[in-house]
């Protein structure tokens, strides 16, 4: 039987409360919403806490919704509410592309987007999706709310920017305008599995030229689950096969894959090419009105 | 610490450790023994039971998450002495062999077709594949799901007697 060590546990009804209790209990205090990526941890022991504080309660960070110039996504929204947002679908679907292969249904309805992103696995879907949207992270704590751009919220395997009494309330992704198209590309042993290998991209669009790009990937060593010199390439330039597959070399080029037990190193490499390749050149047939 | 929850429809409180996952507080505590504990990572699905009306898996649930919440488990299918299709479609399908995964099947089935009446075979393999069946025993699984999905009311209701006139109309055609 998996039991996790010993700990308190305090269930938050505000988000000041959660953020007193967190302040009240010291670093060795954890936030736990969905569970699904701690709490196996805790089970496993890799992990360990003196408190746990319980932000299930709060639901008004349950949300997706048009704010300003950006969506906004609470931190406690759960998977399945991602892969089914209408507004995500309109805009984005990478998001939608993602969550389906998620883990499983079940899981989905249980996990949060501010869970994954602060478990900050280096295999994380959400982490390569926010990376590919240059998304950004609003961060709350006592002395006030801050914002971290994706790209430097995650720090390096389970390291984020998020300090201790301090909680991720939202993630923001900005609305571009004119023809924009994404789509998140992923290979896995088995359904529900974390992924071998997952590149993501949007793609702006003027006529045959990219005026923005951005291209996430995860669980290949890509430093902060990003492509920059792939986008640079294709920014500017053409969307032609020839651009993509150029970009898409310099996105295997970016990424530092270990070998381990979903695979050998080369084959992530391989994957990491050929994966955004494909993303890119979906998100460039959507950005075009060509379904898919 | 103290922990009070509705677990089908009773309210039932106790004092536990806040490590206590919901599936042995349900198991062991209240000897709600239909759910069973499986693989203990939340892949295989052998613990689902629903939290607020949906399905979870209650080895990555502590029990003092779930307090002033609604548990239905397995044992809260049957209402009244009458087994919900879902138990009837495995029983008409013969959907399980072991039986060890069918209460988390069929928990997620029957939300599955709360949400939506008449799934294709695609759309119940999708929902179903966070429940895993160590028999392999999906194909059956997948018809007893489709005889829930066309006996909304269970066997011998109305829906059977439609169906029998329905083919005595066709001889006499």
């Amino acid at each position: 039987m998996q039991t996790p060590a010993p700990f308190d546990y305090a269930r938050a009804s505000s988000l000041e409360h959660a953020l007193e209790l967190l302040d009240r209990h010291g670093p060795d205090a954890r936030v736990v919403a969905g569970g699904h990526s701690l709490l196996p941890m805790l089970k496993l022991r890799v992990a360990y806490v003196d408190w746990l504080v319980d932000i299930n309660d709060l639901r008004d960070l349950d949300y997706v919704r048009v704010d300003g110039d950006a969506i906004a996504i609470g931190a406690l929204t759960r998977h399945a509410t991602l892969l089914e947002s209408p507004l995500l679908a309109e805009h984005y679907r990478i998001f939608a592309d993602a969550e389906r292969v998620i883990a499983d249904p079940v899981v989905r309805n249980r996990g949060t987007i501010g869970g994954s992103l602060c478990q900050a696995d280096p295999s994380e879907d959400l982490a390569a999706v926010c990376s590919a949207l240059r998304a950004e992270m609003v961060l709350r704590s006592a002395e006030g709310t801050r914002r971290v751009p994706a790209r430097e919220f995650h720090q390096g395997p389970y390291e984020t920017a998020c300090r201790p009494a301090e909680i991720l309330t939202e993630v923001r992704v900005p609305i571009r305008a004119g023809w924009v198209g994404s789509a998140y590309r992923k290979v896995e042993r088995r359904a529900g599995d974390w992924p071998v290998a997952a590149a993501g991209a949007f793609v702006q669009v003027d006529g045959d030229t990219v005026t923005d790009v951005g291209i996430g990937l995860t669980a290949v060593g890509a430093p902060h689950f990003c492509a920059p010199e792939a986008e640079e390439r294709l920014r500017g330039g053409s969307a032609g096969d020839g651009e993509l597959t150029a970009a898409a070399e310099l996105a295997a080029e970016a990424s530092n894959p270990q070998t381990d037990q979903r695979g050998p190193a080369d084959y992530k490499r391989h994957l990491a090419r050929e994966l955004t390749l494909r993303s890119l050149r979906r998100a460039v047939a959507r950005a075009r009105g060509q379904g898919g | 610490m103290q922990v009070t929850m509705t677990v089908n429809g009773d309210e039932v409180s106790a004092d536990v450790e806040p490590r206590l996952l919901l599936v042995h507080f349900l198991r062991d505590h209240l000897r709600l023994t239909g759910t069973h504990w499986g693989c203990d990572t939340s892949n295989c699905g052998a613990c689902v039971v629903w939290i607020d009306g949906v399905p979870v898996k209650s080895c990555t649930v502590l029990t003092v998450m779930a307090g002033g919440h609604q548990i239905r488990t397995v044992e809260g299918l049957e209402v009244d002495g009458r087994l919900d299709p879902v138990q009837e479609g495995f029983m008409q399908e013969h959907g399980l062999q072991c039986g060890f995964c069918t209460p988390g099947m069929m928990l997620t089935a029957r939300w599955l077709l709360d949400r939506e009446p008449d799934p294709d075979e695609a759309t119940i393999r999708d929902a179903i594949s966070g429940n895993i069946c160590r028999c392999t025993g999906y194909e059956d699984i997948v018809r007893a799901v489709r005889w829930a999905a066309e006996h909304p009311r269970g066997a011998g209701t109305a829906d059977d007697e439609v169906a029998v006139g329905d083919q005595v109309e066709e001889v006499q055609a």
